[in-house]
């Protein structure tokens, strides 16, 4: 019998939630005043969280690194939130939308979770045009929808690119109503370092105020950990500079189990990497594929020639071209799974057929599009012999009207017009869908420690869908962990303020002093970027899109070879005490080099290849299938929870296996 | 008024409304002036009526008198307010690449245009209150068209009240149009009340020009 | 290409600033210019001095952090970009290059080229914000419906940043367009409507407290604004203040 107890309630699928709601403890309103809640990050789980906390009476203390809570990193979400909502009447239900996310998770998530996000997703629609969020609209002013990659229906909702951003301001907007009345603090420009514990229980937090250096005790009943993913330690993703895992990895030391850190999420359609100079990625938006077609050169001399600008693609005549998805997965073609279309490219790549001066890109074409919609333009709008001309230009203010921004934004990084030459993309790191393991009430394994939102495990298995983040973050925030938590604080209604002034915080004080001083006294020549970027060279070389058992040994070895030289090393200029961001990345990238060691150690034993994670020992050996991915139910459909015991490589594993019982494991398959 | 006029938009409001006004009084003005170059006797006429009409004079003088006065002192108070709103200047700053430079230089403008006031009001409204209300002197309905020739004699003269209204002009084509968006007048009816209001920023000021020029050459 | 930077250094906010001129070699036209200010950095670091504080985050136009006047310009010489999407390719080689932070008594500087923003985060609180609860008990998302036209413009009203570059654009150091962006929002949907006057007034009240300046309608902020945010919202604030005015 494993340690871990998921507290998966009894009874019917659909009825555990609201069984559970109405037998957990309760805290009076009275008594919620004399509680103390911290929460880490301020995105859609970490702010939605802090709202509706502070409503229910908490006094909330929020930390971001940020100077304010409304640029986390939540606000780059381009394409929509899920909801079964069904206003399309197209059949969605609760049960489709839980079907869908366990099966696009490829059978590595928690049923009960998965169930409970698709019962309340709807809830979270109605609560954001509440608090007016603008929302898409139909000429007849009701919401629109729209589709995404893996599904059957229209239950996305958006807001052009920009759905992220709104539903942000959104819970911040709910924040900011919350700090007028005081019940939030916001403590902005700080930084957690540490989580206190006493008597087992998480009481506080150790954090860095970012502009004075000062080191400050926080005090609470209970901490919630909403700061995202990890997606950094690959140095190069599309996530923002600052994000880090290092409350997550702070929690991680103090006794919470990280779960299934190898489940990646890399992204199929972002900007390729243009040189050694890149500081990060961006993505372009997964509804480009419904339009665009995919592809490389057939002739490896073709692609040689684009590389050495000897060669434009538009001189490539069609037969000239491999339509790889098309060819390989007739039934989906271009609109595989978002790890499917990743590994599919880089297979492209890596047998030479890459196409810009790195080898690493692929062609996302919009010429059919354009020459599709312009004839259907041309025909409805009743010009009978258009020319060629006319045509491609009907045609460009189809996809202008769809698609303008991204198409604007990609020709102000790569400075090329989309419109007359093809896209060029290439795979990223977007997503992580592991993180610190918890139960069904979003509590890690230290009691009274809470994950919400990207840092937790729960609810996206081994990939994750288009548009299934931001409902996670929201549904997590507003609905589940303010009443689960509840149940847990009813415990403390007699305990009082949590005094600062205790051994444990002079302990964790000290450790983080400590741990400061000693990053601040390298004595190499080499900033902490050199060190990151070699981390992520690693992280991609080996524990990227394709993993082996060679490679991730060898990552392993190379982390822990890092990481050491490191420590000695690390050059970090300026002062402890003042605005020092040097010393904010040295502190992150210290976390990112244990951390990618337990990746890879996680890789390395999950031999089976299921979502995000593939293992090149582990494929379809003969059959339609063959070469595709293989996963093995009989031996790893569990979820693996690590407990820190000193170093990565001492981590021991703790093993939550995973209950199917109203789903059927099916083999994903898009031929 | 005291606690609305606090208010950052109050203020603005404020501006645009006195601004609107002194707009409102320049086109009556400038039509009176502008029968001088046809009609002396009209000119003799209307002028009268407003020299001596009670209600002008005792209603509306003042009135006029309190919009200019608020108009500029409001224009310096939040002039130095902005001012102070940034501390620290910048080292560089291309205002050209965003903005015309008739709206960022409104308070040049506008002393340029306070100053002729102050020659405006030696020139002809002081005689012009002497000879009233101190003097007592007898009333002769045609004595405006003369006075009125005697002043663009000197070519000097003419030179600096042309001057004057071209700043006139710059300060009405950024102020008129403005004060449509400050009153919160931005509608359908918006682009065409701008071209308006760029056209009489051009062609009132312009009129008055002519009217000085054509009387210093033809006498 | 190479070029000189004349960057402002601060140490912090008591301390006085100057400009300091800086080499860089080797950039390439496929930088952003905050990977050019990166390369810069590197540069201090290995020589043993301080980097350049600057703000940043998700370095693709959204969330808001970079700022910096660049040659006078928030956010440098190319338009409805944001500093971390402005391309070197935009510089020619042997240029010089001001650099300097935001500037606005209302955005006192951290370091260096980093200021506090914290201004707008409080006229937000005074207001910014439909009083509903959290608890999902509302009613149905399309109980109201709301005119597509309506919706769009409150959407677009809705994208700003908060990055404060209407406030450096502005020769005021205004922060109507902000401001106005956010009263905008609400005032356009049925939902705003309940709260509208109490909203107007109290976010206009904070935004002067704050010690921005006042609005001469230059339209400097709309041609600056990364994001395009128009000066219809202006107007639309005016109108609901004056209304607001008179209610209350």
């Amino acid at each position: 019998m494993s340690i871990l107890d998921s507290k998966i309630p009894e009874g019917p699928l659909a009825d555990k939630w609201t069984k559970h709601k109405n037998t957990i403890n309760l805290v009076n309103p009275a008594n919620k005043r004399n509680i103390d809640v911290i929460v880490v990050g301020t995105g859609l789980a970490g702010g939605s969280a802090a709202a509706t906390l502070a409503e229910l009476g908490y006094n909330v203390k929020t930390f971001c690194y940020s100077d304010s809570p409304r640029r986390a990193h939540s606000i780059a979400a381009q394409g929509g939130i899920n909801a079964a909502k069904n206003y399309q009447g197209d059949g969605d239900s609760d049960y489709r939308l839980f079907y869908d996310t366990v099966k696009g998770g490829d059978y590595r998530s928690r049923e009960a979770n998965v169930y409970r996000l698709a019962e309340v997703s709807a809830n979270i629609i109605d609560q954001c045009v509440a608090q007016g969020v603008p929302f898409a609209r139909e000429y007849g002013g009701l919401l629109d929808n729209r589709s995404f990659g893996g599904v059957l229906v229209s239950r996305t909702f958006y807001a052009k690119g920009q759905t992220g951003q709104q539903l942000l301001l959104g819970a911040y907007s709910a924040m900011n109503r919350q700090i007028n009345r005081g019940k939030i603090q916001a403590f902005n420009r700080h930084e957690m370092l540490d989580l206190v514990k006493i008597d087992g229980k998480a009481r506080g937090i150790i954090a860095r105020n970012l502009v004075t250096g000062e080191i400050e005790r926080h005090s609470a009943h209970a901490v919630v950990l909403a700061s995202g993913g990890y997606g950094n330690v690959f140095f190069l993703s599309t996530n923002a500079m600052g994000s880090n895992v290092m409350a997550a990895w702070r929690a991680h030391r103090r006794g919470a189990f990280f779960a299934n850190p190898c489940y990646t999420q890399i992204h199929p359609t972002c900007i390729p990497v243009s040189g050694d100079h890149q500081s990060k990625l961006t993505l372009m938006s997964e509804s480009l594929r419904n339009d665009g077609r995919i592809w490389v050169p057939k002739r490896i001399e073709d692609s040689e020639a684009i590389r050495a600008g000897k060669l434009k693609p538009t001189q490539l005549a069609e037969e000239e071209r491999d339509y790889y998805l098309e060819r390989r997965y007739p039934a989906f073609g271009n609109l595989v799974p978002r790890d499917v279309a990743s590994r599919a490219a880089k297979e492209r790549c890596d047998a030479g057929f890459g196409v810009n001066k790195t080898g690493e890109a692929v062609y996302l074409d919009f010429a059919s599009a354009i020459q599709r919609y312009g004839k259907e333009k041309a025909l409805t709008s009743g010009m009978h012999n258009p020319t060629a001309d006319q045509i491609r230009e009907l045609g460009e203010k189809v996809i202008e009207d769809k698609y303008g921004n991204l198409f604007q934004m990609y020709e102000k990084i790569v400075d090329e017009n989309p419109y007359k030459t093809p896209m060029m993309i290439y795979p990223a790191v977007h997503y992580t869908m592991g993180g610190l393991w918890v139960d069904y009430n979003l509590q890690t394994t230290v009691p009274g420690c809470y994950a919400a939102g990207e840092a937790n495990f729960s609810d996206h298995g081994a990939n994750r869908l288009g548009a299934s983040a931001l409902m996670q973050g929201l549904a997590d925030g507003y609905f589940v962990l303010p009443y689960t938590i509840g149940d847990y604080l009813s415990k403390d209604i007699r305990t009082g303020k949590i005094p600062t002034d205790t051994p444990e915080f002079d302990q964790a004080e000290k450790e983080v002093k400590d741990r400061i001083d000693k990053l601040m006294s390298g004595t190499g020549e080499h900033s902490v970027d050199y060190y990151h970027k070699k981390l992520g060279k690693i992280m991609w070389n080996k524990c990227g899109m394709s993993r082996n058992e060679k490679h991730l040994k060898e990552a392993i070895v190379e982390i822990a070879e890092l990481r050491e030289d490191f420590w000695k090393n690390v050059k970090v200029p300026g002062t402890t005490d003042s605005m020092n961001p040097e010393l904010e990345k040295a502190g992150r990238v210290a976390d990112f080099l244990e951390l990618g060691e337990l990746f890879a150690k996680d890789a390395l034993n999950r031999n089976e290849s299921c979502g995000g994670h593939f293992r090149e020992e582990s494929v379809e050996q003969e059959g339609e299938q063959k070469g595709e991915a293989l996963r093995d139910d009989k031996n790893f459909k569990y979820v693996s929870a690590w407990e820190y015991k000193g170093e990565p490589k001492d981590a021991q594993l703790h093993k939550e296996d995973l209950v199917f019982e109203n789903i059927e494991l099916k083999t994903r398959s898009y031929k | 008024m005291g606690g609305l006029i606090k208010s950052s938009i109050a203020r603005k409001v404020a501006m645009a409304l006195s601004g609107l006004f002194l707009v409102f009084f320049l086109l009556q003005h400038f039509t009176i002036n502008f029968t001088s170059l046809f009609s002396a006797d009209i000119f003799n006429e209307l002028s009268h009526f407003m020299g001596t009409n009670p209600l002008v004079q005792f209603a509306l003088q003042p009135v006029l008198i309190f919009g200019v006065v608020f108009h500029f002192v409001m224009g310096f108070v939040l002039e130095i307010k902005n001012r102070n709103a940034r501390a620290v200047k910048y080292a560089s700053y291309n205002g050209g690449a965003n903005s015309s430079w008739m709206s960022r230089n409104m308070v040049y403008s506008g002393l340029v245009i306070l100053a002729f006031l102050g020659l405006h009001f030696y020139d002809f409204w002081v005689p012009e209150i002497v000879h009233k209300y101190i003097e007592f002197a007898p009333e002769d309905p045609t004595r405006y068209y003369p006075e009125l020739l005697h002043k663009f004699e000197s070519p000097v003269r003419t030179g600096l009240y042309i001057l004057s209204f071209v700043f006139l002009a710059l300060h009405l084509w950024h102020g008129f149009a403005s004060s449509f968006q400050s009153v919160g007048f931005n509608n359908k009816y918006s682009v065409a009340a701008t071209k308006f209001a760029k056209v009489f920023a051009i062609g009132v000021p312009l009129g008055f020009v002519i009217v000085a020029i054509v009387l210093h050459l033809t006498h | 290409m190479n070029l000189t930077l004349k960057i402002w250094r601060q140490e912090d906010a008591k301390s006085p600033g100057k400009i300091v001129d800086y080499q860089v070699k080797g950039i390439e036209g496929d930088m952003s210019f905050l990977e050019m200010l990166d390369v810069l950095n590197e540069q201090l670091i290995t020589k043993g001095d301080e980097p350049v504080v600057f703000d940043h985050d998700c370095r693709e136009g959204i969330c808001g952090a970079c700022s910096l006047q660049i040659n006078g310009e928030p956010h440098g010489p190319d338009r409805l970009v944001t500093t971390c999407q402005l391309h070197m390719r935009k510089f020619n080689d042997g240029d010089t290059i001001y650099i300097e932070p935001f500037r606005a008594k209302a955005f006192p500087v951290v370091k260096d080229l980093m200021v506090d923003r914290s201004s707008f985060d409080r006229i937000q609180q005074a207001g910014g914000y439909v009083s509903v609860n959290t608890s999902g008990n509302t009613i149905d998302a399309n109980a109201i419906p709301i005119n597509k036209d309506d919706a769009d413009a409150s959407f677009e009203a809705a994208t700003c940043i908060g990055c404060g570059a209407c406030v450096a654009a502005c020769k005021n150091a205004s922060a109507m367009l902000f401001t106005s962006a956010k009263v905008s929002q609400f005032a356009l949907l049925p939902q705003g409507q309940v709260e509208a006057t109490d909203r107007v007034l109290a976010m206009v009240n904070q935004m002067d407290e704050e010690g921005f300046g006042n609005c001469t309608n230059t339209g400097a902020c709309e041609i600056e604004c990364p994001k395009g945010i128009s000066l219809e919202n202006i107007a639309r604030m005016n109108r609901e203040y004056l209304k607001a005015s008179m209610k209350g």
